[in-house]
């Protein structure tokens, strides 16, 4: 393994990867936060380690749009030298020489590379609410609900990122 | 949990609310603007390797960053229409996602 398909692997299937399977954990934990379902000690139990994850994940999203946006896209988008025939190493230009590979790019590419970053903003956010009112949150539903509404939003982005981004390393790998 | 748990003003978490959504909108809007304008596009590019997209994803994370400070600041301790501010959120979410939709460049701004 090169140090370019580790840095790929850790953007994607290390940090990128612990958002997307944590997520559906954490989205559970925000909507049992019913205070009819739940102790008092049942819930103060569960807010701290729910606080816990839910910063971990927010944290491991904003590491992988920056590993991602820094190191493993300079590679994605290096130009090759002029009248280079073997476009194997610029992904990139790889992809949009062929016709039937250019919509990994126009589509794929251009659209993970922005949409990522809601990712990480709206876990942030999410965190910052749970952290904010712990165990008080069973006793706001709507403050809840509109929580659990933006963290579906951060999955919805960090997904497409992820997708694109499996999709796009196995039509054109950066190497 | 206490009282004064439960009653804790809804202010900052508002404040969050709407920084996120302000985020999300500048990162669209300015996606949108690099494409629909070359001088755009040349602004938001501070280093080569990374091209514009360094200049987009800074800017909106610093009006996340900003407007959460700021908008913190001004609702700290109090209490707010908090539905409507969410919705308002979401309204910028929404922006955002719409326009770091290449789909939409392209009917927007024509070609392919």
């Amino acid at each position: 393994m090169s140090t370019n398909d580790l840095w790929t692997t850790t953007h994607g299937m290390v940090f990128g990867f612990i958002f997307l399977l944590g997520f559906a954990g954490a989205l559970v934990g925000i909507y049992m936060m019913k205070s009819e379902w739940l102790t008092t000690e049942g819930t103060n139990a569960n807010v701290n380690r729910l606080r816990a994850f839910l910063w971990l994940l927010a944290a491991a999203v904003w590491v992988a749009v920056f590993t991602g946006t820094y190191i493993v896209y300079p590679w994605y988008r290096a130009a090759p030298p002029e009248g280079a025939i073997d476009l194997t190493n610029f992904p990139r230009y790889l992809l949009l020489a062929n016709e039937s590979t250019a919509f990994w790019h126009k589509l794929g590419m251009e659209w993970k590379e922005h949409v990522a970053f809601i990712s990480p903003m709206a876990a942030t956010v999410v965190a910052f609410v749970v952290q904010y009112y712990g165990a008080a949150l069973t006793k706001k539903p709507e403050i809840r609900r509109w929580v659990m509404i933006f963290f579906i939003v951060a999955f919805f982005a960090a997904s497409v990122a992820g997708m694109f981004g499996a999709f796009i390393t196995k039509a054109a790998p950066i190497r | 949990m206490t009282t004064a748990e439960i009653n804790k003003p809804n202010g900052p978490v508002a404040a969050a609310l709407l920084a996120g959504g302000i985020g999300s909108a500048v990162l669209g809007l300015l996606t949108f603007g690099a494409e629909a304008s070359e001088v755009i596009k040349n602004l938001l590019n501070w280093y080569q390797p990374v091209g514009p997209l360094m200049g987009k994803s800074s800017v909106g994370i610093l009006a996340f960053v900003l407007s959460w400070a700021i908008l913190n600041f001004i609702w700290q301790g109090k209490e707010t229409n908090f539905n409507r501010i969410a919705i308002a959120a979401m309204v910028l979410v929404v922006i955002g996602l719409i326009f770091t939709f290449p789909p939409v460049w392209s009917i927007l701004l024509g070609g392919e």
